[in-house]
């Protein structure tokens, strides 16, 4: 198998020189950048599998990167890096398209595996990620009047999600819920999309409710 | 003291201008009956457009109150969104459609011959359209501008086209003789009048409302950032100096680098509540301490709040027990916290990764575990589970009913807590079910 190729982009120098130190040798750190216009530059030129991705940066953001080259790249995955606890920001990032989030204080182990689940197409969710998620859905399960699928998750989606934010790696989740590994990325995955495609009211009303727009 | 809600146009999430957006979300109604009652009015001489405009402009835009770190990523343009994600396809479809359907009602009303005269009536659409745009262009900012200006070339322009505004009224009023139409072209000049009067005189009236409130606002942002600096001093910049002169020490390296990334993260990320405002302010309390007292980073995740009674201080108390626990024995370099509330149940989780221990020998033995974990959270009507296998970490699960009086004002509100009839509980079940 071949080595993975990442790009880092954040406009810290010495957090990106951090990361490479930690993750280069087991994965191929092909390019690094530190606002928008070079993010996207390095990541057409370069092609790479996985870009970690800063959600603060000059020039718009996480955001903007992904808004730029999410059409254009699909096949190219996004793994929000953050430092910001916000959940505005961590949620936008999510439904622009980023396949994950993790903070900033990951252990490199725990980076490195989450790069792998991203390119191999799985969502990553940390505990934090996992807390928001519950938040955001929490009670549209009760609220029936908005009646699309998506605006909800079912009951074996919140359990992984609870379990996810009670500090449970994958793999303990599985063995919780006597289920496989697989099973367990395919709702984690269920629950991503369902993030990015379910409908703006919902989520505008929770961000509403928390004063966050 | 009561101050009335005041309906505001949202700063993100609008097609046009926001009005019909930030009147749904005053009203409490789907946006769509707004803009349906907009198309409706405009039937009526046009008066949907007039009071759309009307209220663009007289509508605040809401600016969000945000925490200094996140305002001043915004402003310098580290974060994205802000304004750009505007309506989805179907919105703007919807929207679309709509007023298609209202330029076609307003033509048939045309054809009946009930309408405004047919030759004003071309020229009256071509300038509302023309007032929209122009409208459109000047939102806020430039408006703003344009408007405070009581001398120099923009003073002039305004009155030039307020007085301009005002002759054309006249003169149309002049020109027109009575019969079927006279009170709707009455009605029509007033409003043209008004309008010019409204140029002419808008900026003192917007000087008066606007000023203040402006004034007031930067007097706080000033203080703020001497705050800002004052807070700086005290915290990061001792801190800094504390590192440099304990670099070789790992452990107190580590310690000191973590307390003041969370003081600054409060800080910055808006956390300035005391620990016996509720449930989640005094678990993060008491992480801080268990960290600051044993060297182990806590992680709390929570999802809602519930204000701080006696029966939630004592699930408060015995999730701290159990955090000292874990800190103490578990020899771990991290301990997850969950807390979460659904309005009827408190549930809080303490796991950590580490050496783990057998449940049943400790039984007696052990006056912390019973004494100020199960027991405390037993006698104010909770379940305290504890899992742990040697070698598999343990997880601490605690549970406690919320009393109804107090469920009414919960301090983070999600939105399950208002809906408090709907299915079974889930919360407390899985981990109690399941145990090996």
């Amino acid at each position: 198998m071949t080595t993975l190729r990442v790009v880092i982009v954040d406009d810290h120098a010495m957090f990106r020189t951090g990361v490479r130190s930690e993750i280069d040798g087991t994965v191929d750190v092909v390019g690094e950048a530190e606002d928008v216009e070079s993010a996207v530059a390095v990541i057409v030129e370069t092609r790479p599998d996985v870009v970690l991705l800063d959600v603060h940066m000059p020039g718009g953001g996480g955001l903007e990167v992904i808004r730029r080259l999410h059409v254009r790249h699909p096949d190219t995955r996004f793994l929000a890096l953050s430092v910001s606890d916000a959940a505005e920001d961590v949620i936008g990032i999510i439904r622009a398209g980023a396949r994950g989030y993790v903070t900033k204080n990951i252990s490199g182990t725990e980076l490195l595996a989450a790069i792998d689940r991203v390119a191999a197409g799985d969502a990553v969710f940390s505990p934090r990620l996992a807390g928001f998620v519950l938040d955001a859905f929490a009670g549209t399960i009760e609220i029936a009047q908005v009646d699309e699928d998506l605006d909800r998750l079912t009951e074996r989606e919140r359990e992984v999600m609870r379990l996810i934010a009670r500090g449970y790696a994958y793999k303990e989740v599985a063995k919780e819920l006597f289920i496989s590994i697989k099973t367990v990325e395919t709702h984690v995955s269920s629950v991503l999309r369902k993030l990015q495609l379910s409908s703006r009211h919902e989520l505008t009303r929770w961000a509403n409710d928390r004063r966050l727009i | 003291m009561t101050s009335y809600r005041r309906a505001y146009r949202p700063a993100e999430h609008r097609l046009v201008g926001g009005v019909a957006t930030g009147l749904a979300e005053h009203l409490g109604v789907p946006v769509v009956y707004v803009r349906v009652a907009f198309v409706v009015a405009t039937w009526f001489q046009g008066v949907g457009v007039l009071a759309y405009l009307l209220l663009w402009r007289l509508l605040p835009l809401r600016r969000p109150e945000m925490s200094p770190g996140l305002e001043s990523a915004t402003r310098r343009g580290l974060r994205g969104g802000a304004g750009g994600v505007r309506g989805g396809a179907r919105e703007v479809v919807q929207t679309v459609a709509l007023g298609a359907v209202g330029i076609g009602v307003l033509l048939l009303i045309q054809s009946t011959g009930r309408g405004i005269d047919d030759g004003l009536f071309a020229p009256l659409l071509v300038a509302i359209v023309g007032v929209a745009v122009v409208w459109r262009q000047l939102d806020d900012v430039a408006w703003a501008r344009w408007m405070r200006q009581t001398s120099g070339w923009a003073f002039a322009s305004r009155v030039a086209a307020g007085a301009g505004l005002i002759a054309v009224a006249a003169i149309y009023f002049l020109t027109k003789e009575g019969g079927w139409g006279a009170a709707v072209n009455l009605a029509s000049a007033l409003v043209i009048a008004v309008l010019g009067l409204g140029l002419i005189l808008g900026p003192w009236i917007a000087r008066l409302s606007g000023d203040l409130s402006e004034e007031r606002r930067e007097r706080v942002r000033s203080q703020e950032r001497a705050d800002v600096a004052a807070h700086l001093h005290d915290s990061v910049l001792q801190t800094l100096a504390l590192l440099q002169k304990n670099a070789g020490d790992a452990a107190a390296v580590a310690t000191l680098a973590r307390r003041q990334e969370r003081e600054l993260r409060d800080w910055l990320y808006g956390n300035d509540e005391r620990p016996g405002d509720s449930l989640l302010a005094a678990l993060r309390a008491s992480a801080a301490e268990v960290e600051d007292a044993h060297h182990v980073p806590v992680e709390v995740i929570s999802v809602g709040d519930t204000p701080l009674d006696g029966d939630m201080t004592a699930l408060a108390r015995a999730a701290r027990e159990a955090m000292v626990n874990a800190a103490k024995h578990a020899g771990v370099d991290r301990i997850d916290v969950y807390a979460e509330t659904d309005g009827r149940t408190a549930t809080v989780f303490v796991r950590d990764r580490g050496v783990g221990f057998d449940p049943e020998t400790i039984a007696d033995d052990r006056m912390g575990v019973r004494a100020s974990i199960v027991a405390r959270v037993e006698r104010h009507g909770g379940t305290a589970t504890i899992r742990s296998r040697p070698g598999e970490g343990t997880e601490v699960a605690l549970s406690v009913p919320i009393r109804a009086d107090t469920t009414s004002t919960p301090t983070a509100s999600t939105p399950t807590t208002s809906t408090p009839t709907a299915s079974t509980p889930t919360t407390s079940t899985p981990t109690e079910g399941a145990l090996p």
